[in-house]
């Protein structure tokens, strides 16, 4: 049995998609589009196999977005290489029907079998919402069940339902009726829908007094600002502070990991391979695992809460003013932990012009696969200070970088609003803000171990690869038989880091890191990965241990700040360079981005370089 | 199809000029010549699918800090941003 579920965005749709499939998930993409198709699976009561899609939210079948267009072509069948939805079921969040109702007459139109699925009936009940659910039902003229998405139990109603409804012998295919919607008949379904609402269901006097309460608060002029200012800075603080003891932990259990592999092989190649290439390889990236995990933790708990729309409330005129759309804030807050999902994301914008200078700033945002490079240089090179007894130096540091990347996206989005795209008018903003809610512990858990999984198997496979050509190129040829000076110095990853040494020596960069630089274009953390692996085999196993030391003995302060300066822009992500392609739908964008941040590194990598050098760093 | 009054017509104010804790029911939408970047007909449905429709109660619950826009609009029992420019194709009384 197939089920499809529809819904206006903030309905809960996704939480109940979690509460019926767990961690049952398959994300893929919809073939010829970037829209993500997000599918689950899971066994009814009665032993009925059900695979379920979670639909883009949307609040008509209008289509006026590849999202939407996705939701109206699947309810259809129109879809490619997709089967038609056995059941539609059409979630509403039952402290708030009229816009579900309106899109659910819409939907009866296309003849699939609807269920209304009253989500967080708790929620409504408590705020005194009660609705008449048979003479709802009788006047859609389809079932309607409630569901507690989040509780335990909480959807075994609707699991009946879709049993009996599975039971039932198909009674023959309806005709599709939906056509688009005038003016005219659109105003019409949401009098309907107000109407059958005003005869089923009775609304408290007063709005929810929680969501009034935050907002009067986090939504007024100052005090927004400065709370939205305090929870990215914590945000920041977190990563850098609360990830420490179990990087530590990890960073130690891999390097004991290393020494066993050391001490059991025998020395030769195969020795250097495991230990070097393989296990301080792979290791030095998986490290970095607690700090994503944090940051996605931010990211999903202030969306579950309610505050992702309320950023972009604030933010809306702060970068129109740089020629930024006011969704636009959601995307680039993903793009913190990655740009890939960050452009992704840009799809809730539906100008042309207003997605295209989102998607080439988002990965200036300091994506999470920079701050393995970060921490290490910072661990390095800046003392563990604490300023006025409470800030702590790295973790300032740090959040410089944020802010320089923040800045030069402004900058960067306000030139192409004056020189490049100065033809389009500027999109409106018009957003639910939803009434906050309590964010879920398994919902989050959930979340967070898809995003960790994808980033351990990237670690498993694009960045394995890159460690083994790595340490191929590091290891051979074989140096003559009676030098002296380290093996590395006779590889072919010297040969290709001296050749481009001339057009790095004027940003202070050694060949080293020439040679660190080149297998991050598969992905940034890997320039962490492949210092690891160039330092180690150079001067042994106790550099790979300890590459923060060695690196601090190697470089000079300038040379570390020059590469930080590098990295606030560094161009190298191919992924990110074939996602932008993908969902521009043309190289020419793609290599726009590329070339502008690589301008921009040079340039900031340069003046880096050179003020440090004067002031004395070099 | 209007019950207003004449008399009553000073009183019909564009949502887009109403300020924070302002409320009104909605007259009619007019969405020509906001200067909005959709055209008429593509902004009137949205406005319509975000709930803005004749009869709805609306209340100016928040602006935002730069020129006092966008605004946050509570229309029924849902609360929705939109820019001043937008709401001026709102007419309310």
């Amino acid at each position: 049995m197939h089920l499809a579920l529809v819904g206006t965005p903030n309905s809960g749709k996704t939480s109940l998609f979690n509460a019926l499939t767990g961690s049952r998930q398959k994300v893929a993409n919809y073939p010829g589009v970037t829209v993500e198709r997000k599918e689950g699976f899971f066994v009814t009561p009665r032993g009925r196999q059900v695979s379920v899609v979670d639909l883009p939210g949307t609040y008509s079948l209008r289509g006026r977005s590849p999202d939407e267009e996705i939701t109206r072509d699947f309810v259809l069948g129109r879809a490619k290489g997709e089967s038609l939805p056995d059941l539609v079921l059409c979630v509403a969040d039952s402290t708030n029907l009229r816009l579900t109702i309106r899109l659910l007459l819409e939907l009866k139109k296309t003849g699939r079998p609807l269920m209304l699925v009253l989500n967080m009936f708790d929620i409504a009940q408590r705020r005194g919402v009660t609705v008449d659910v048979t003479q709802l039902s009788d006047l859609l003229g389809i079932p309607v069940v409630t569901s507690i998405a989040v509780r335990k139990g909480g959807t075994s109603d609707l699991l009946q339902r879709t049993d009996e409804i599975g039971a039932q012998e198909p009674v023959g295919t309806q005709q599709n009726l939906w056509q688009p919607l005038s003016i005219a008949e659109l105003r019409a379904t949401q009098r309907e829908a107000d109407r059958i609402i005003a005869a089923t269901v009775s609304l408290p006097a007063k709005p929810d007094t929680w969501t009034a309460r935050i907002d009067a608060v986090v939504l007024h002029p100052v005090a927004g600002i400065i709370i939205l200012g305090l929870v990215l800075f914590v945000m920041f603080q977190a990563v850098f502070a609360w990830a420490q003891p179990l990087m530590e932990l990890l960073s130690h259990a891999f390097g004991a990991l290393g020494q066993s592999m050391h001490d059991t092989l025998p020395a030769g190649l195969l020795q250097s391979f495991v230990q070097n290439g393989v296990i301080s390889g792979v290791g030095s990236v998986i490290v970095f695992l607690p700090q994503i995990v944090i940051i996605f933790l931010f990211i999903l708990l202030l969306e579950d809460f309610g505050y992702m729309a309320r950023a972009a409330f604030l933010m809306d005129r702060i970068m129109g003013g740089a020629g930024l759309h006011g969704r636009a804030f959601i995307p680039l807050l993903s793009s913190f932990a990655c740009a890939i999902p960050g452009i992704m994301a840009t799809r809730v914008i539906d100008n042309r012009r207003d997605r295209l200078t989102t998607i080439l700033i988002a990965p200036l945002m300091t994506c999470s696969a920079r701050i393995p490079v970060y921490t290490l240089i910072i661990s390095a090179f800046i003392p563990a200070e604490q300023l006025w007894g409470w800030v702590d130096l790295r973790g300032l540091v740090m959040f410089g970088l944020y802010a320089a990347g923040i800045t030069s996206a402004l900058c960067v989005s306000f030139l192409i609003k004056f020189f490049m795209l100065r033809d389009y008018a500027p999109a409106p903003f018009m957003l639910e803000l939803p009434d906050y809610k309590l964010p879920r512990a398994r919902s989050i858990a959930i979340g967070i171990y898809t995003r960790a999984k994808m980033f351990l198997q990237r670690a498993g496979t694009t960045i394995f690869a890159m460690m083994v050509l790595i340490w191929f190129l590091a290891s051979f040829p074989a140096p003559p038989a009676e030098v002296q000076d380290p093996a590395i110095n006779y590889s072919l990853a010297a040969v290709i880091g001296e050749a481009l040494v001339p057009l790095f020596a004027p940003l202070g960069f050694n060949w080293q890191i020439v040679v660190a630089l080149i297998p991050g274009m598969a992905a940034r953390e890997v320039a962490v990965a492949a210092l690891g692996t160039v330092y180690a085999i150079e001067g042994g196993k106790e550099a790979a241990d300890q590459i923060g030391q060695v690196l601090a003995t190697k470089w000079s302060l300038a040379t570390a700040l020059s590469l930080l300066a590098w990295y606030i822009f560094a161009p190298q992500c191919a992924s990110t360079l074939a996602v932008i392609r993908r969902e521009t739908g043309s190289s020419k964008w793609m290599a726009l981005t590329f070339g502008y941040m690589l301008m921009l590194a040079y340039a900031a990598s340069l003046v880096t370089y050179s003020v440090a050098v004067a002031l004395g760093a070099g | 199809m209007s019950t207003t009054k004449p008399t009553d017509a000073p009183r019909q104010i564009p949502l887009g000029l109403a300020r924070r804790g302002y409320c009104g029911v909605i007259h009619r939408l007019a969405a020509d010549g906001t200067g909005s970047a959709l055209s008429a007909m593509e902004l009137e449905s949205r406005l319509i699918e975000l709930g803005f429709v004749e009869g709805a109660r609306v209340e100016v619950l928040h602006e935002g800090i730069v020129g006092r826009d966008p605004i946050a609009v509570r229309i029924e029992n849902v609360t929705v941003a939109v820019r001043r420019r937008e709401a001026m194709a709102v007419i309310v009384v």
